[in-house]
């Protein structure tokens, strides 16, 4: 054979293999795969092209400088990738890698397509600090440039390993963020640099742990218990988003719903009993299209994408089996974040409310109830995409405007016959107006007085006169909810909305 | 041993176990009535009731632990 050419195929066996043989095993331990295995699964069988597989090839101990970056495809839709490999100096980023990683990035943007991000990495490297943390062209353009890609493409990370430090802002600016229990785990400082620092034991669990950062802190949206269930769930994501937000959305074929209970028996007659949503949304979408959005994050709202006659939508639902379905301070940070994934993407927006409210309290003022209520209400204000409102039972006081009321840029809002819409129960109601009175009467006066004023109160927020006062559009039948709304989203698809031109909204945070 | 927290302001509606029942997970312990809506606090781990923490009517803030089960 040619030298230069055994050459060329002594040197890429060597730096397809990746790092040393005790890393890999050290990796198998912990049940995480090779980064190419990874690669492999995520994407179509040969479709792969990779960019500076050659990075650093004249040092031995940095194959590939620890970062595999290239373009394939993904069920036949062209991707970019940027992945770490821990079997490389535990996947820190060092000058060739921070290069290569930017490169990526700019290419997707060219391209207008997906980047998956796979994490599995120690983070900057500091025995090279000077050419990998401060500069123009290194760690910090990857946020940069992740911050400017996006609503343009989709961005998703799978964190398989640790993201420590700089890397752990990888998940915070991309759109989808999917951690494998027990291994995954984000955090600045390290529990050894905790301790050292500020003198707080903890471990790696309770302070980065998947589990925590995905019920907890809300930087992970979905947790998965294995790579493999990381991988598809990658691949389920990307199936309902489009390439980028000028693109049409993937197509799937229709699919009737699960058979299960009719709507009509799953909602309680009682408003203050509470029941499973997931059993309501289950006959309203496709059967087997939900792909649900932070799952254990603030579980007292559901978000999540399903298929609606194949075609994608955003689902945002109160969960009345969960707190009551009261929006806390998490909660609008969930469907905010959810709604702005939605609109930068052209997905329609189903709101299925059953809400009693914000909650209210001393605990709840003191987080900030009320700037972060406001992050649910303003990005549904700033969306422009099809938006249908359905109220399927209570719809109380700011939960109407968090839940697409008819003054939010709603193309309709649509009420069950169960539904209530007041600005607050009627209980609540009837002692706010009558609280003095009530005071003044004799005690055993108070409840008959009370149950007339309550009597009243009823009539007044009664759906047929909320109908007839055009309040709301239309009530639909329990079992019509499917049907109609199919039908509505239809006519919605050519709307086009003008907002008034401006550098930019100021956001509450 | 595991303390049963309570995941919301709210008062106390109804006790639904005594001291020393044995209880599974996902039974429910007590009710809330908190926004208008019965919030049931169920039964995270199996075991024995221990100890009822909270009266019927008593405010309840979140976090507050109601009751605790030997587990």
């Amino acid at each position: 054979m040619r030298k230069d050419y055994q050459k060329y195929l002594s040197e890429k066996e060597r730096i397809l293999k990746g790092g040393r043989e005790k890393y890999h095993k050290q990796n198998e331990e912990q049940g995480k795969l090779f980064v190419r295995e990874r690669l492999e699964m995520l994407f179509d069988p040969n479709s792969i092209v990779e960019d500076g597989l050659f990075a650093n090839n004249l040092d031995p101990s940095l194959p590939a400088d620890g970062s595999v970056t290239g373009i394939g495809e993904i069920n036949g839709r062209t991707v970019c990738f940027l992945a770490a490999d821990s079997t490389v100096k535990a996947g820190s980023w060092g000058p060739k890698s921070v290069e290569k990683n930017i490169r990526i990035q700019e290419k997707a943007a060219e391209l207008k397509v997906p980047i998956v991000y796979l994490i599995d990495s120690a983070g900057g490297r500091i025995t090279e600090q000077l050419n990998v943390f401060p500069g123009k062209r290194q760690g910090g353009k990857i946020f940069y440039n992740q911050v400017q890609l996006s609503g343009v493409i989709p961005q998703v990370t799978i964190l398989f390993g640790p993201s420590p430090a700089g890397s752990a802002y990888v998940p915070a600016f991309s759109d989808l963020v999917i951690m494998v229990d027990g291994n995954s785990s984000a955090y600045l400082g390290s529990p050894r640099m905790v301790e050292m620092a500020i003198g707080e034991k903890t471990t790696m669990d309770e302070m980065g742990g998947a589990r925590m950062h995905c019920s907890v802190s809300g930087l992970g949206d979905v947790l998965v218990d294995s790579e493999e269930e990381a991988i598809d769930a990658c691949k389920r994501y990307l199936g309902y988003m489009p390439q980028s937000w000028k693109d049409g959305l993937p197509l799937e074929k229709v699919v009737a719903p699960v058979s299960g209970r009719d709507v009509k028996e799953i909602v309680p007659l009682n408003e203050n009993t509470p029941f499973d949503m997931y059993e309501l949304i289950d006959q309203v979408i496709d059967e087997g299209s939900w792909f649900e959005y932070k799952k254990l994050f603030a579980p007292e709202l559901i978000t999540g994408f399903a298929r609606l006659n194949g075609e994608v939508k955003g689902i945002i639902a109160n969960q009345s089996k969960v707190k009551g379905g009261t929006l806390f301070v998490d909660s609008p940070d969930k469907a905010a974040r959810f709604v702005m994934i939605c609109n930068a993407y052209n997905i329609p927006l189903l709101y299925l409310s059953d809400v009693p409210g914000y909650m209210i309290g001393s605990k709840v003022e003191q987080s900030g109830i009320i700037r972060h209520g406001a992050k649910m209400i303003s990005a549904l204000s700033e969306s422009t995409v099809p938006i249908i409102s359905l109220v399927v039972r209570k719809c109380y006081g700011a939960g109407l405007y968090a839940m697409a009321g008819p003054a939010f840029g709603s193309d309709v809002v649509l009420a069950l016959p169960s539904a209530q819409i007041a600005i607050m129960g009627p209980q609540a109601a009837v002692n706010a107006v009558y609280y003095n009175k009530i005071q003044e009467l004799p005690e055993d006066e108070r409840a008959a007085f009370i149950d007339e004023k309550r009597k009243e109160y009823l009539k007044d927020v009664n759906l047929f006169k909320v109908a007839s006062e055009l309040i709301i559009d239309d009530i639909v039948g329990f079992d019509d909810i499917r049907t109609e709304v199919i039908r509505r989203f239809k006519f919605y698809k050519t709307k086009s909305v003008m907002k008034y031109e401006k550098r930019n909204a100021i956001h509450p945070v | 041993m595991i303390e049963i927290p309570s995941p919301m302001g709210g008062s106390v509606w109804k006790t639904e176990v005594q001291v020393g029942e044995a209880v599974a997970v996902g039974k429910v312990l007590i009710i809330l009535e908190s926004m208008k809506m019965e919030i049931p606090i169920e039964a995270t781990e199996a075991g024995t009731v221990k100890e009822i923490k909270v009266a019927e009517g008593d405010f309840v803030q979140e976090g507050d632990t109601v009751i605790t089960i030997e587990t």
